[in-house]
This record gives C-alpha cells, sequence and structure tokens, in this order.
C-alpha cells in the first residue's frame, strides 16, 4: 500500500501541523461562540435595527464561500495597510504581516455567523414561561440569561454546535491556501519535497478522522454532562 | 470615490471573465448536484433495504466522506480518478484521454455531496409512513411507480431543507476547485485580483456573487417548499 518512507523524516512537521491546526480550530471556536450569542440573541430580543445587522451578517458570510472571505481578508485587506505609514511603525504591525492572524480572524467570523445562525434559533426555542418564571423570582435581565436562557438554549442546540465544530474543522484546510502550514500544509511539503501524491493526502485524512473522532466524543461527553432537555 | 471607480475599472475589464467564471461554477455545481442527488438516492434506498455488505460499505462511505475535508477529497479524488482512469483507458488500448476539468470537478464534488446527500434522503424515506407504501402495493402498483408516485410527493416536503442547504454547500465548494487548478469564479477571480491589483475590490466582488447566487437559490427553494408541501401547512411552517 503505497511508499512511506518519508514519514518519520516528516514526523515532527505534521507534529507541528497537528498544533497549528488545533489552535486554529481553537480559537475559531471559542471566540465565534462568544460572538455567536450576542449575533443571535440581538436577532430574537434587541432593537430591530440591530436584529437586522445580525441577520444580514449571517446571510452574508453564509452566503459566500470560506476561501473567498479568507483571500479577501489576507490578500484584499492586507494589501491596503501599507498604505498607512503609521501601521508600519506601530506595535501590531508584526502581527498584520504574519497570516495567521488572517485566518484565525475569518474562522472566528465564519463560525460567529454559523453559530449565531443556530443560536438564534436556540434562543427563540426556549419556552417564554421559563424566562417569564426567572423574571417573577426577581432576576434581572443579565441574570435570566446567564442562569436560565442562555443555558437551555445551549442544551438544546449542543448536537447541532458537535456538527458545526466537525465542518469547521474541515475548513481549516484552506488556510494552507495563505501559506500556513496546518496539517494540510504540511502534506502539501511532502507531497512537493517527495514527488508523493497520494500517500501524504491519505495520512493527512487519517489525521483528519482521528481529530473528527477525538471532537466527536468530546462533544458526546459534554451532551452527557449536561443534563437534556428530552430526560430532565 | 477611488474604490467604486475600482470596482467599476475591474467590472468592465474582468467582467465577461468573471461571468464565464460564475458559468463554470454553476455548471459544476448542478452537475456535482444531480450526481449527488442520483447517489443519494441509490444510497439511501441501499442502506435501508440492502444486505448486510452493501449496508457496511456505505456506512464507510458516508462516515469517511462526511470526516474528511473536502479539500484533502478533492484533491485526492481529482488526482487519482483522473489518473486511474487514463490508465484504464490505456490499458483498455484506447490510448492517452484527457479527462476535462469539468467532468472530474462534477464527478468529484458530486462523490462528496452523495454522502451527504444519502443522509438526507435516508432520513426522508425513513420518515414516509409505512401505511402509504402499502397501500401503494395492494393497489397493484411496482416498486418503480411506488417510488416515484408515492415515496417522492412523501419524502419531498422533508428532505427539500435538507436538500436547499446541499445545494448551497455544493455552489460554495465549487470556489475548493480554484485549488487543483479549474478556472471557476474563484479562480478567475485571483488571476483578476493578480492582474488589476485591486486585491479588495476583486474578492468584494466574487463575494457578492456568490451571495446573490444564494439568495436567488433561498427564494427558489423557498417556491418549491411552498410546492411540495401543498396542504401540509403545519409542516412548512415548521421548517426552516
Amino acid at each position: 500500500m503505497g511508499e512511506w518512507y518519508w514519514l518519520p523524516d516528516y514526523g515532527w512537521r505534521f507534529v507541528e501541523g497537528i498544533w497549528v491546526t488545533l489552535e486554529l480550530l481553537g480559537i475559531a471556536l471559542f471566540f465565534g461562540f462568544l460572538l455567536a450569542i450576542p449575533i443571535g440573541l440581538v436577532q430574537v430580543t434587541g432593537p430591530r435595527w440591530l436584529g437586522a445587522i445580525a441577520r444580514g451578517y449571517c446571510t452574508m458570510i453564509r452566503g459566500t464561500p470560506l476561501l473567498i472571505q479568507l483571500w479577501l481578508l489576507y490578500y484584499g485587506l492586507g494589501s491596503l495597510f501599507p498604505y498607512f505609514p503609521e501601521l508600519r511603525n506601530s506595535f501590531i504591525w508584526p502581527i498584520l504581516r504574519e497570516a495567521f492572524p488572517y485566518a484565525a480572524f475569518a474562522f472566528i467570523l465564519s463560525v460567529a455567523a454559523y453559530e449565531g445562525h443556530i443560536m438564534r434559533g436556540a434562543f427563540a426555542s426556549v419556552p417564554k414561561g421559563e424566562l417569564e418564571a426567572a423574571r417573577a423570582m426577581g432576576m434581572g435581565r443579565f441574570t435570566v440569561l446567564r442562569r436560565i436562557w442562555l443555558p437551555r438554549a445551549i442544551q438544546n442546540v449542543l448536537p447541532t454546535l458537535a456538527g458545526e465544530a466537525v465542518l469547521t474543522l474541515k475548513s481549516v484546510p484552506l488556510a494552507s491556501t495563505i501559506t500556513i502550514f496546518d496539517v494540510f500544509g504540511v502534506g502539501g511539503i511532502v507531497r512537493q519535497e517527495t514527488y508523493r501524491i497520494y500517500e501524504p493526502l491519505i495520512f493527512v485524512g487519517f489525521i483528519y478522522l482521528l481529530i473528527t473522532a477525538v471532537l466527536v466524543v468530546l462533544f458526546r461527553w459534554l451532551e452527557n454532562r449536561v443534563p437534556s432537555a428530552n430526560r430532565a | 470615490m477611488t474604490f467604486f471607480a475600482n470596482i467599476y475599472e475591474l467590472i468592465s475589464e474582468w467582467g465577461p471573465n468573471l461571468m464565464g467564471g460564475l458559468a463554470a461554477s454553476l455548471q459544476i455545481a448542478v452537475g456535482g448536484y444531480i450526481l449527488g442527488l442520483l447517489i443519494g438516492v441509490s444510497g439511501a434506498l441501499g442502506k435501508i433495504y440492502g444486505g448486510p455488505v452493501l449496508k457496511w460499505s456505505l456506512e464507510i462511505y458516508t462516515t469517511l466522506i462526511r470526516a474528511v475535508p473536502e479539500l484533502v477529497l478533492i484533491l485526492l479524488l481529482y488526482f487519482a480518478g483522473t489518473q486511474l482512469l487514463s490508465q484504464a483507458f490505456m490499458a483498455m488500448g484506447y490510448g492517452r484521454v484527457d479527462i476535462s476539468g469539468l467532468a472530474a470537478g462534477i464527478a468529484v464534488l458530486g462523490f462528496v455531496q452523495g454522502a451527504y446527500s444519502t443522509e438526507v434522503m435516508r432520513g426522508a424515506i425513513l420518515a414516509i409512513p409505512k401505511g402509504e407504501v402499502e397501500a401503494g402495493a395492494s393497489f397493484g402498483m411496482g416498486s418503480f411507480k411506488i417510488f416515484h408516485r408515492i415515496m417522492i410527493p412523501a419524502m419531498l416536503p422533508l428532505a427539500l431543507p435538507g436538500l436547499a442547504n446541499l445545494w448551497l454547500i455544493i455552489t460554495k465548494d465549487t470556489a475548493l476547485l480554484a485549488v487543483v487548478g479549474y478556472e471557476e469564479l474563484a479562480l478567475v477571480t485571483r488571476q483578476a485580483a493578480g492582474a488589476t491589483r485591486y486585491y479588495l475590490e476583486a474578492y468584494i466582488v466574487a463575494g457578492a456573487i456568490y451571495l446573490a447566487v444564494t439568495l436567488v437559490s433561498n427564494q427558489l427553494f423557498k417556491l418549491a417548499e411552498n410546492r411540495v408541501t401543498r396542504g401540509r401547512k403545519s409542516l412548512a411552517s415548521g421548517g426552516a
């Protein structure tokens, strides 16, 4: 089954690649979800104009390919920064020159839109009576959100969020198109240097299978820890 | 504002190329979608009614495809598929054949979509009340007629939201073919950006085109949904 002599030579680079992939995934899921909460919430309860902006944002991001968003940020936005000489001397210039922040930013924006859309439905699905009961107990609006509304909403959509996390993981290879060496990018290096086409790709696919399996198990564990709406 | 002037210049210079790219993207999306649907229907029927070997191979197919990134699959299938096919033709003595990028793109995206389609279809078929199928059989309908006259109308309202979603996914996934060098919208945009140096403007224009495709598709699917859910309004309002 193919030739694998190259594997030991690139083992360490693959470990680094896995780390980059996990890093991007972690950043995207964490910050993306933090943004998704207000994006979902304002569509259910906020002022109408804010809800419209959030809905427009979700439509825009969900309606365009992530690859285009990534290139728009990296090549498009990145090409503008050199026109501002003040930026060159500022402390953020080293950050703006790296590809990683652009990828992280693009993935965060994408996760925020997809999960924001999910969270809108999740917030809307929590029975009104529960929120009214909490208000009647004298909880403030923020306390209701923190103690009742958000936990109940997440509980309803945890399986959907798990699916979204797997989709995000699978979109990380796009980052390799802007010179980031995630697992897929490392596979590309191997392909170029050894002229083996299939083995590196199969190996990358195998690593992804493993990471996906871990992610699925992790979310299942999380789902078991949260009392499910059906069992309660 | 120079921004709009740049966009105007970009469109007047590269408009036809961008539209050509869009046409290529849509061709692949439509072809891949139809292929995916065919795989999906047969895969779902196989998963439900097939023997253990068929069931297991379909299970492996859907699980593997859905766990591995599209980009990996596209590279793998695009390279491996075209190479294997031309080797097969060589072995059969037909000589060298070049597989067109269009055919390869459709095959790859269709094969990937087939896995997702299979799951959508399976859910919808399983939701068909058994009695309806049995009633058809008792009227003397053959299995094809039952499928065509009873199963499809019964499952479409359930499958349509999932199918709409798959269509939106495949239109966006065509952009991945830019990575293997197929000249669809994303790659043409990249060329336009490089040639004009209006990077930001080019990607914004491309984004707007993709968004327009999504919005138009949404409307069309809404029409289709209204049509297949005639007389089932409760279901229609319950969907997305």
